[in-house]
């Protein structure tokens, strides 16, 4: 397997020093790694899983808008970032497959590296307080 | 491919009694083969080097893998550069927002250099790379980037069935893990595997490693654990910081050996050495 670029690598290592919650994807959506602040919110640990296919990932949680009604995955900023290569930011509802809800907010990025070369996008989630 | 080590030394020159043994000319290699001159970067050693007469296709090839002043002071004092009779590729990494040749012209053009780049006798070719694959005789190059201050790249040169990775300036250990442990995420990588030999940053001890991290090199002790993952065969550590003396070289090695039993050959950079794949 080819290893990451390393505006990948650096992306990756910078997340492992915050204490926010950081996704890192491919280009295709797939979740190629995520830190110990989000392991809370897909209930999983990146030394289990490893690399999830976004199929897998992306059913981990239900997004819901502030009526309590699903919200399609072209609404999501991460989605929005991998198609347009533009930085999205939303407020939102998450359900656990466990049931728990929470109010987050994710704020996501494409990471265009040299040679203005898409390689993958990056999502935050920060606690955001409900409405 | 004969290998020869014209400086092996990190950041600035040194001169003297104590650093003789091992060098004092900063970063400069040659390859040599039958139908390919190459030079690998143009530190101060690059001042000395000089190549077989007559030479091949009268070319000379210089890799280049960043700009910063101890890997390009060389440059305009390279001979070759001066002889209308030759042709001289200059390869090295493409920036967004500065074509090559004004990178090169910062420090050949006055104030700091005489002679501008224009100017130079040679048939001069310039050619920026990416993370790019190339061909220079029987050569097959590989540059790709690497963990280092500004666009950097390391080579992965092969022969035949001989590989010889170059990667004199690189911090895979860059982050609060250290070098993480899957392969596909270790910069630098997929230069090294399983390398014939392989010529790594190792300028630093590992305690001295601690106040400078993020500064773009390596510990002598990360390079090993590079050269271990990537099943190097034989590992030569370069880059000698410019404050160590060859006693301290030395011992820093020895030190290093009784820390890491080495399944492979692992050796300090020396310069006038040459090694032949």
């Amino acid at each position: 397997m080819p290893g990451y670029d390393i505006e990948i690598i650096l992306n990756r290592q910078l997340a492992e020093c915050l204490s926010i919650p950081v996704f890192i994807t491919d280009t295709f959506g797939n979740l190629i790694f995520y830190n110990e602040p989000a392991e809370d919110i897909l209930g999983k640990r990146f030394e289990d899983t490893g690399e999830m296919p976004v199929e897998v990932w992306a059913n981990i949680f239900k997004p819901l808008d502030e009526q309590g009604i699903s919200l399609s995955p072209d609404e999501l900023p991460l989605v929005k970032t991998l198609k347009e290569l533009l930085p999205n930011h939303k407020s939102f509802w998450i359900e656990s497959l466990a049931g728990a809800s929470k109010r987050i907010s994710v704020t996501s990025y494409p990471i265009i590296g040299r040679e203005k070369k898409f390689l993958g996008a990056v999502a935050i989630f920060w606690k955001a307080d409900p409405v | 491919m004969k290998i020869k080590f014209w400086g092996v030394r990190g950041s600035i020159p040194t001169s003297g009694a104590d650093t003789n043994k091992y060098g004092g000319n900063t970063s400069c290699l040659t390859l040599t083969g039958a139908d390919y001159n190459l030079v690998l970067d143009g530190g101060s050693g690059m001042q000395n080097v000089s190549f077989a007469d007559p030479m091949i296709d009268n070319r000379i090839d210089i890799l280049l893998t960043h700009y910063h002043l101890d890997h390009l002071q060389g440059l305009g004092f390279f001979k070759s550069l001066f002889n209308p009779n030759l042709e001289i590729h200059i390869w090295g990494p493409a920036a967004d927002y500065d074509e090559l040749h004004f990178r090169l012209n910062r420090y050949l053009s006055p104030p700091l250099f005489p002679v501008l780049l224009r100017d130079l006798p040679c048939k001069l070719h310039l050619h920026a790379i990416n993370n790019s694959q190339f061909s220079i005789g029987a050569l097959d190059i590989h540059a790709r980037y690497v963990i280092h201050p500004g666009p950097t790249v390391g080579y992965r040169i092969k022969e035949g069935n001989k590989v010889f990775t170059y990667i004199p300036d690189h911090e895979p250990a860059l982050g609060p893990e250290g070098m993480l442990k899957s392969s596909n995420w270790i910069s630098g990588f997929d230069l090294a595997d399983q390398a014939d030999l392989l010529y790594h940053d190792g300028q630093y001890t590992a305690h001295e490693y601690l106040t400078r991290i993020g500064w773009g090199h390596s510990s002598m002790a990360d390079a090993v654990l590079f050269a271990r993952a990537s099943q190097a065969k034989h590992l030569i550590l370069a880059h000698h910081d410019p404050g160590h003396t060859d006693e301290q070289l030395d011992e820093i090695y020895a030190q290093l050996m009784d820390d890491h039993l080495c399944e492979f050959v692992c050796e300090l950079a020396r310069e006038g050495i040459t090694i032949e794949l």
